[in-house]
Formats: C-alpha cells, structure tokens, sequence
C-alpha cells in the first residue's frame, strides 16, 4: 500500500523539529521537506554567536545524513511558488510538481520592514538569516557608526552583533517609551537602559524614524521630532511578519495582520493543511519564541499519528542574556495594583531590578521581571507556574534568605511537582527527569539530554537540570561518579592515586593497566599531566610525546596558520639589556613577531615548527630556558619594582618574585596557574587576580589564594597575614600539591575553591592548620618536583631522536610548511586568516 | 575495493611515529600519515582539517570511540573516523582517506583516494 504523503513547507527549527517528532513516532509516511535557505535547519535562536567564532556548521541542528536515515527527502535552496488546494498538489520554484495527503505550513516569519523612505538604500540590512548576517558583516568593515531599529529583544541581539563586529558606535532606535516593550516594565528598561550605556550603546527611545538619507547609500536617519543621526549602516529588527503570501494566495484563511489561522490541532480551514511555528496564528497571537513552536510541532506529529493532543496558549515567559546582562520575565509580568502586590528590588549600584508580583492573599506568585541578575529564574518560573504555595516572606525569593536561617520554606526543587515543566522547549517535566535518573538509565548530563531531551533547545533550564540530577542521585544515595572518557572509569583524583601506587611511568602502561581500548585526546593529556605531576620525566619521552596535547608535544604554543610561539622564562619580568639583544636578534634572524605578554615577558610569534630546535638553541646559548607558556603548569609570576626602587616599597618583590618563578617553574597541574608578588598594598603587580599572590606588609606577607582573571574574573582570598618568606613558601608549597592532587581537569583554582565544600576557611585549615594531616607528605612530594626540574628546551635540542620530530614532512625533513602566510602590519608580520568565511 | 595504481613511498616504518602521525608531502598535497602501533593498523587521511583549513592533523592525537579509530585536530579538537574520514564532532565535513601498504619495512600511501 502507498504510503500517506506529507509535505512540509519550510526548514526551520520549526519545521525540523516536527520531522524528528514525527520520524519518533512513526515510519509511516512518505515525508518531503522544501525549504528556502540554502542549508539545513539551523539554530535561530543562537544566531548571534555566529559572530562569536560559531559557523553555520556549529549552528545546525542536524548532521548531513540525518535526513536520508529518517528517510525524509529534504529539498532546499528550492521554494514553493504554488499550491493547487484542488488536486492537492505544490508547485517548486525549479519547476516540479509534487502531490500531498497532508500540507504542513511551517515557513515562520520574515522581518517586519517598516515603510520608511529610502529602506532601499545601500547600507540598510534586517537580520534574520545567516544570509543576512554574511551581509551585515561583509558591510560593518567599513563602517564605524551603526544603527539598530528596534528595541526588543532581537534588536538587541542585533545590536550585539555589531558591536562583536567591531563598530565603534551603535545605537538603538525604538518607538516606544521603553526596551523590550512585551518583556519588561519601565523601570526595568532604565536598568537596563543604563547597563547598555555602559557597555557604548546608546539608546534613544520615542523616537519615530521618518526618512532614511543618503545618496544612494545609507549616511543618516532623520526623526519626527526633526533631529537626525549620521550613521554608516542600519540593520531593522523592528518584529516579525508571519510569512504567510503562499497560504494567502490559495485562499487559506489568514488573519488581518497576518497569520495562518489554525485551531487546537493546528488545522487550517483545508483539513488536508496545517500551519506550525511562526507563520501560525492561535487565538488571535503569534507565538515568536521556540518553546511554543515546538509544542505546535509535537501536537500535530502526535495527531497524525492518531494521538490526542492540543494546543492551548503558551506560557511565554523568557529568560536570556544580551550582551551578557540577564533579561527575564515570567507569567503575569506586568499585572499591577490593585489586582496584586508587587515586591521590587532595585540596587543601581550593581544594575540588578527584581520585581515579583504575588496574589493578593500572598499565597501565589503571579509573575514578575528579573534584570541583571536572573539566576533566581527558574525556580521562580516553577513557582508560578505550579502555584505553588509561596514561603511566609516572599520577598527571600529574590533577595535570598536573611539572617542565616537555612530554607526560604517551600521554594528550592525539591518543593516543586512532579508535574512541573523543567524544560519548555522539549515539554520535560521533573518527573520524567527523576524517573531516567532514578531508574539508572542516565547518570551524567549527556545521557540525560539524549535520553529526555531535556536541556536540549534554548539550555537554559540545564542548570536546573544538573541540580535535579544531583538531587536524585544523592536521595537514592549515590555517589556521583565524574570519570575521565569512555577508556577510564575513574576521576583524576583516583586515577592520579592509581598510578601513583602503581608507580606507572608512560601513557601506554597506564592505559593497559588501568584503562581500555586505546585512548583518546580527553584522556591522553589528562594522564601525561598527572605523570608530569608524579614524576616530572621529561615529556617527550617516547610513547608519552603522543600523548600530549598539542602544545606540549612540541613544547611551543600553536598558533592560527600553523606556525608557534616562544616564550623564554623572565623569572620576575626582569631582564638584562643583553638578554633584551638577545630576543631582538633571535626575533630578528628568524623573521618573528614579537609582543610584550600579559605576564611580563616577550612573545615571539610565526616560527615556523622545523625553526624551533635552533632558535631555542641560541636563546639556551645566551642563558634563557624554556618559559612553559605552552604547558598546563606554572606561567609567570609578575612583580612591581618593589623596594628596591619604589619609595613606596616595604620588600624585595622582584626577588621574591624570581625565587617563587624558580621554585616553582615547570610543574604541571591540573591546569596553568599564576602568580604575582606587590612591594606594597598598592598592588601593582595585581597579585589579587592570580592563583596565588603575594602582597607586601610592614610584617611581612600576606597571602591570597584562588583568584582568576580570563572570562570570569575573580578576587584572590585571603589565605594568611604577615608571614615570612620561608612560612609563606610553605604554605603555597601544600596550597599547589593540594591543587595538583585534587582539582578536576582543566579547572583553574578559582573554579577549584568555588566547588570545595567549606570554601575558603576549609582550605585555610587544611592548608594552615594541616587538618588532613598531609603537610608533610605534600611538602616532600613538591621537594621532589623541584629537584628534578630541567629545562625541557634544552633536554629536547641536545636527543636527536626528539630533535628529529620537529619538522613538517617526514620524507622531506629541511622544507617548511608552504601553506604557512604571513601579512604586513604595522612594521612586522602577523598570520593571515583562517581560509574558511 | 578500490584500484590503485599510484603508490607513493612516504617513509621508513621506523621514520613513523608510534601511536601518531607524521606528514608526508605529495607533490603540492600533504598527506597525514598515522602508525596505529597500539592497534596494528596504519592510516593516511589529508593533512588539512577542513574546520578552518589548517594543515595540521598529522599533528593531531589518535584514539578511538568505541572501536572507531580516529584523530582529533590539534586546533579545535574536532575529530575524525581514520578509517572513513567522516567528522565524528557532528559537524558535515569529511577528510579524505588513503589505502596504506607495507613492503620491505616502507610505507606506501596509495595516492587515489578511498573516499
């Protein structure tokens, strides 16, 4: 028998999530896709990391295959022109004609295009597509002064996007009174309005744009209250349009401002034709957001195949970040007195509005808005959401608790229902994410997004997510187990023991011992770490020189074209005029770019792989070693002048500085840590942003942990006051063992502390008052560390056998890598761009 | 199977690195070139990681995910099937693979590609 056909117009996120809800329930069907865009579905909603480094690839929610193994043909870069409702048929732009059983509309809207004189200039852009965004990046090159029309939430993503491309100036032209006119209120707007500015966006509300000037090409925007604004280009993201023209023209019935008009079943007024996603219009509302897409998916996929579900609304609540500030809103936002109570919190001071609005009777919370911080949202969603009772003093809800009782009563996950809807874009409650915990079929994240779906569209319930999963396995008392890769079924702390015990020397001894199959590029760098750590060999010892990371394996920092980096150590930042010469004649002879680094030290870029042995030789010649700036271990340990010059200065922080470097350098640990040594509380050294810092007194030295600078920049803690050096060298001595042992891959010791249970003041005991009792043992180990430090340069410059590997071909050992491009700038070199758009 | 006819002498087995990779130049073309000691196997894919177009993946760590050999990139850790190319980071694009063949302790990589 001939399978029913089903066409979908449209690919989507829409459009393809209801072919994988369809294709999860049933094989029946001869399903074919049209879609518009030259490229498969693709995440919308993350648009704007495209200009983050993400490529269309990273972006799609498929992989090539997916469609021909769910055996759906997929058409794209080919619209549908025609629908013939009487023989049931759709005509494509390439001229095919192909007949349907059932008619799905999920072709989404289009951006809303205000008819403003002279839109049609060059200059002016929408975004929409990642079409579009080629465009507006390929234009934002040469331009310095941007615009956005439209204030809301994808003018704002908008807006982001130029200021990532590099524009010097961008504002936002919105009509209303206030940002993001259907999310939040006007005092949120001003937080809002405020925390943009400080980020160089300007914002103009009430302005209503007249005329686009120019000749030809965009160059300013004029207003009705007759002022202007010059501007190098304008993107519009002033709303949607549901693109319904193909639904029109065959005299489906669509609403006056646009819209497929669908009922519960998402059916149009042709039974054989459906409407999802955008293009469709419920009860009087498009639903532009994913969550409500999706559901209208799932609803039609489940009645095709004979289920019975409906559509009925959508919680539109919405919680994301722009421009790294929090925005959210949820149920009843903008419900006021006297129909209910509002809470609000406001500290200008740190950019963060709150505002709750609860039930008269102050049982239920009804809604409310969250700017600058949103980290309360979920549970506050849930609460609302739920009607669940809300504890004696809702205000704890967004102010947290106060005066140190424990529970804010009621709240937290383990008040909500089962019933409650944890992620809104896949519809998985709490209870189906207990019960695949509980029943064991998932115990880490991945399982559990693969196995319910959830955390899988927009992610923002995952962190929700994880405490659910946590929550569930600790009730049924497990431990949670955080192993390696799939070839070792340990944590780095067990395994760093098991080797240790084992007194296992290679990668290969390791694996056979203690792992299976054959390893891979997870558990590979994180095992020559802890043998580094264990016994400090040299690293490119044969066996383990495969087993590095790339950096490590040839012990320089790989750079954007192919070619490394050099780092010479400058213990302290100093450095002599002749080591100075040195480094120019190097850089010089070896045509290098050089830079002054973060840490105090000199870069040398674009050595091509097979010139590393002999530039190293001759800096080894002229005194320097290898600066490990390539290798998961010490970096550098900045100074100020200190007293020696400084009339400011209480001690010698330069030479302290270069003993901690000596001390110290070339251990591996779980990850790069730095350091820092202040003559005075001035701190120009800025030791308070490193992993360990040391700040001069007048009693000597007082000593921070655990600080970060990098993406999420953190102070150091106070770990001890005023010691001396031999007492302040004792204590990062067990501070860095205590790291190295326990810390998890790759995690900084910031993120190390931030998970510690007890914080600060357990890792002050542990490391002060020797709780643990392991001082001494960790004392000995790093003792050992620093005996048997070499400089790997110069261990690896004198073996031939390793000297060997540091060229490009192997059947043709003196050539360079031709592919390598270099470009002026400036006076010297820089790499030329990745080759890809 | 797949006809070849243009065998190129890439290196020596000894010249190969154990467990890893080495590049082999073809003319104006780069070949990555991996001795799978653990598994006994040998492998040849193109040097270039089609990510951002880096010749870089004879420098790259091999491994395997269930049973399937492959190769990660040194630059973004995308990763590869040695055996059919295919990019197993769920990303659309493949590498190219060759045959490889032993004959009197040298390596030959069979120039047309299998896929």
């Amino acid at each position: 028998m001939k399978e029913p056909q089903i066409i979908v117009i449209g690919n989507g996120m829409v459009g393809y999530k209801f072919c994988e809800k369809l294709r999860s329930k049933t094989s029946s069907f001869n399903l074919i896709v049209f879609g518009e865009e030259p490229r498969r579905a693709y995440d919308r909603v993350h648009l704007s990391e495209y200009f983050n480094g993400k490529t269309a690839d990273d972006l799609s929610l498929s992989t090539e295959n997916w469609y021909q193994e769910q055996n759906i043909t997929l058409f794209l870069n080919n619209p549908i022109v025609k629908i013939d409702r009487e023989l049931q048929k759709v005509y494509t732009a390439s001229g095919l004609d192909y007949h349907y059983d059932i008619l799905v509309f999920a072709t989404g809207s289009g951006a809303f295009v205000p008819n403003i004189p002279g839109i049609e200039k060059e200059g002016v852009f929408v975004y929409r597509t990642i079409e579009d965004l080629d465009l507006i990046s390929g234009y934002a090159k040469k331009a310095k002064t941007a615009s956005v029309i439209g204030g809301g939430l994808l003018g704002l993503e908008a807006a982001k996007a130029l200021i990532d491309l590099g524009i010097e100036k961008t504002s936002i032209i919105e009509f209303a009174p206030r940002l993001m006119p259907r999310q939040i209120d006007a005092a949120g707007s001003d937080m809002l309005k405020s925390k943009l500015a400080d980020l160089g966006l300007q914002i103009h509300l009430n302005k209503n744009t007249t005329s686009i000037e120019g000749d030809g090409r965009i160059t300013a925007l004029k207003f009705s209250d007759d002022t202007a604004l010059d501007v190098d280009m304008l993107v519009i993201s002033a709303g949607i349009k549901p693109r319904d023209e193909l639904a029109k023209a065959c005299g489906i019935e669509v609403g006056p401002r646009g819209g497929i008009v669908v009922d519960q079943k998402m059916q149009t007024n042709d039974p054989a034709i459906f409407a999802i996603g955008e293009c469709a219009l419920y009860d009087g509302m498009i639903y532009g957001l994913i969550a409500p897409g999706y559901e209208m998916a799932e609803v039609l996929a489940a009645n095709l195949c004979e289920g019975e579900k409906t559509f009925t609304g959508f919680d539109m609540s919405t919680k994301l970040k722009l421009i790294g500030i929090d925005v959210a809103s949820f149920g009843d936002n903008f419900i006021t007195e006297p129909d209910c109570r509002t809470i609000i919190f406001e500290n200008k001071h740190k950019g963060v509005y709150k505002r709750i609005n609860v039930s008269n009777d102050g049982q239920y919370l009804l809604g409310g808005i969250l700017i600058g911080d949103a980290t309360a949202y979920n549970l506050l969603l849930q609460t609302s959401n739920n009607r669940v009772v809300l504890p004696e003093n809702p205000e704890e809800l967004i102010l947290g608790t106060r005066g140190g009782s424990e529970s804010a009563g009621g709240a937290g996950i383990t008040g909500l229902p089962d019933s409650a809807l944890i992620c809104s874009c896949e519809g998985v409650s709490k209870g189906d994410i207990c019960a695949a915990v509980a029943d064991g079929s998932c115990e880490n994240i991945d399982d559990l997004k693969k196995c319910t779906k959830a955390g899988t569209g927009c992610g923002g319930c995952l962190p929700m997510v994880k405490d659910l999963m946590t929550y569930t396995l600790k009730s049924q008392g497990k431990y949670i187990k955080n192993v390696i890769c799939e070839h070792f079924n340990y944590s780095r702390q067990e395994l760093f023991d098991l080797i240790h015990i084992h007194e296992l020397k290679s990668y290969d001894a390791v694996l056979d011992a203690l792992g299976k199959n054959d390893g891979c590029e997870v558990c590979k760098p994180l095992v020559s770490s802890l043998l580094a750590s264990l016994w400090n060999e040299m690293i490119l010892k044969k066996g383990n020189d495969v087993a590095q990371d790339s950096n490590d394996r040839f012990l320089a920092n790989i750079q954007k074209g192919g070619s490394y980096s050099v780092v010479p150590r400058v213990p302290g930042g100093e450095i002599t005029p002749d080591k100075l010469i040195v480094i120019g004649e190097v850089a010089k002879k070896y045509n290098l770019y050089t830079k002054i680094t973060g840490g105090q030290r000199i870069d040398m870029f674009g050595a091509h792989l097979n010139d590393l042995p002999i530039i190293w030789e001759e800096l080894i010649a002229a005194g320097f070693e290898s600066g490990h700036a390539y290798g998961k271990g010490l970096r550098t340990v900045k100074s100020c002048v200190g007293s020696t010059w400084c009339r400011f200065g209480l001690h010698d922080s330069v030479s302290f500085a270069i003993r901690i470097e000596e001390r110290y350098r070339g251990i591996r640990a779980p990850h790069k840590f730095k350091s820092a040594v202040s003559g005075c509380i001035r701190e120009c050294a800025e030791a308070q942003s490193k992993d360990f810092g040391i700040i001069a007194t007048e009693k000597g030295w007082n000593l921070y942990v655990c600080g970060n600078g990098g993406s999420k920049p953190q102070h150091a803690l106070l770990l001890a006051t005023d010691l001396d050096s031999e007492t302040c060298i004792k204590y990062i001595d067990r501070f860095l063992m205590f790291y190295i042992r326990t810390a998890d891959p790759l995690t900084r010791t910031a993120t190390w502390l931030n998970k510690m249970e007890g914080g600060i003041d357990y890792l002050r005991n542990v490391i002060i008052n020797d709780s643990l009792g392991m001082a001494a043992q960790w004392e000995n180990e790093i003792e050992n560390l620093i005996a048997s430090y070499k400089c790997e340069w110069k261990e690896a410059v004198e073996n031939p056998a390793i000297r060997k590997r540091f060229s490009h071909f192997v059947n043709a050992p003196e050539d360079k890598d031709p592919t390598i491009e270099f470009v002026e700038m400036r006076g010297q070199k820089r790499t030329a761009e990745w080759k890809t758009v | 199977m797949n006809e070849q006819s243009n065998w190129l002498a890439a290196c020596r087995v000894e010249d190969a690195i154990e467990n890893g990779g080495v590049c082999v130049k073809h003319g104006e073309d780069q070949i990555a070139l991996f001795y799978f000691t653990r598994r006994n196997e040998w492998y040849a894919t193109q040097n270039e990681c089609p990510h951002k177009k880096q010749m870089a993946l004879s420098r790259g760590m091999i491994g395997s995910t269930t049973d399937e050999p492959k190769v990660a990139c040194p630059f973004h850790k995308k990763t590869f099937s040695l055996s059919t190319g295919e990019c197993l980071s769920g990303d659309e694009c493949a590498i190219k693979t060759y045959p490889v063949k032993i004959e009197n302790g040298t390596v030959y990589i069979g120039t047309t590609p299998k896929s």
